[in-house]
């Protein structure tokens, strides 16, 4: 009965043969006419990837190099979508070194303060949140490297 | 002037080269033009067959080519059409006896006397295959709703393409409409969405034409054939008529007309 219907309204629900014939033939035509078996192929994405790898991160999940048909001439098309760089969060471990290096930078920074010994910097690069961190940070020791350093 | 040089291939081996090269070629001479055939599947002639001339051969192409005959001794006159001609392939030899350039010689001859010259390639992409196409002026391929069919069809467009000749057209022979409708069959709009080629005639499956190649009188002359009517369409189109592609609905009973009236 549903047979009937779908001959009097011209359904065609699941597709025939038909269809898987147009697109093995179309799949095997774009390797056949560009002499590129499948397998090369998959070996010039790979090593494609590795070279961009080299200079950008991207989206692994959403790559999609494929051939197309213009006619019948073949061409590469690559989507790959790049990371952003504020999509990438930091790990623990490079927070920690983050950490570090600020620390680090902060304590020369005021190096330098002591150096320049100029009257009006001083105020201007010494503003009262970095020694709040700096006693954050590590309780005791930060002040006492402070005055050691220097001398 | 001269003849139009038309080459009929297919790489594939039994879509129907033969068959079309007759059909074609007899539909032509009935619209009143000079047309002559050459076979060149040498070492496996049947054009001569297809088209009921088997018991009137002399000498063959191989003949001409090496000498022991002129060219038209090797004509075959079709008794029942008067403005068609033979020249039937070698069948002890092999496609090595022949060389594109003596296609090219032959047909030169053949040009003033005549509007058509209709090559029957061998299946293929070698040797034979050369000889068929160096002197095409255009091509005819030929093709079955088929993968491997439409594949070698293909691989054909591509070697006319390196050659740069024409594109040539499309014939979709042995298509079953029945089976196209119920999705498993190819349709000619795939085939041509495929191969991005013009077509030129869909010659629809047809239980006339084994009986037509059993009694050597070519189907397209057959009047209840829609195989014999798609050929004589084809030989129009070849002469610049605008003849619309057959609608191979079969029976457009009832329910169909009442289908169509839904779809609009």
């Amino acid at each position: 009965m549903t047979n009937f219907f779908d001959r009097m309204f011209g359904k065609n629900n699941k597709p025939g043969t038909g269809a898987t014939a147009k697109s093995r033939l179309e799949f095997v035509l774009v390797h056949d006419r560009i002499n590129l078996p499948p397998e090369r192929m998959a070996e010039m994405k790979a090593e494609i990837l590795q070279v961009i790898a080299k200079y950008v991160s991207y989206d692994h999940d959403m790559v999609d190099i494929s051939l197309e048909q213009r006619d019948r001439s073949s061409a590469l098309v690559a989507d790959i979508p790049f990371q952003k760089a504020k999509d990438v969060l930091p790990s623990d471990a490079d927070y920690d070194a983050d950490l570090e290096a600020w620390e680090q930078a902060k304590t020369k920074q005021t190096q330098n303060t002591f150096a320049d010994d100029g009257d009006t910097p001083k105020e201007m690069v010494e503003p009262s949140f970095i020694e709040d961190d700096a006693l954050n940070a590590e309780t005791d020791e930060p002040p006492t490297e402070d005055d050691n350093d220097p001398v | 002037m001269g003849a139009r040089v038309i080459t009929v291939t297919s790489g594939k081996g039994g879509v129907g080269k033969t068959t079309t090269t007759a059909n074609i070629s007899v539909a032509l001479s009935r619209l009143d033009q000079r047309v002559v055939m050459l076979d060149a599947d040498i070492g496996l002639r049947n054009l001569d067959v297809v088209t009921g001339l088997e018991n009137r051969i002399v000498y063959d192409i191989v003949d001409v080519v090496e000498g022991r005959c002129n060219l038209k001794q090797a004509l075959i006159k079709h008794k029942q059409f008067p403005s068609l001609y033979l020249i039937p392939a070698a069948q002890t030899r092999d496609k090595t006896a022949i060389s594109p350039a003596d296609m090219l010689d032959i047909v030169a001859k053949l040009k003033p006397e005549f509007d058509f010259i209709i090559i029957d390639s061998p299946a293929g992409i070698e040797r034979g295959f050369r000889n068929a196409v160096a002197p095409a002026d255009e091509v005819i391929i030929v093709t079955n709703p088929e993968v491997s069919a439409v594949r070698d069809a293909d691989r054909i467009i591509g070697l006319l393409e390196a050659e740069n000749k024409e594109p040539g057209k499309l014939i979709i022979n042995r298509l079953k409409p029945d089976m196209v409708k119920k999705g498993e069959m190819l349709s000619a709009d795939d085939i041509t969405d495929i191969l991005a080629l013009d077509i030129i005639g869909i010659v629809p499956e047809d239980e006339f034409v084994i009986p037509a190649s059993n009694s050597g009188v070519p189907v397209t002359l057959n009047e209840d054939s829609k195989a014999g009517l798609a050929f004589q369409n084809i030989a129009r189109r070849l002469l610049g008529q605008n003849v619309p592609l057959m609608d191979l609905e079969q029976q457009p009973g009832f329910f169909r007309r009442l289908v169509k009236l839904f779809n609009g």
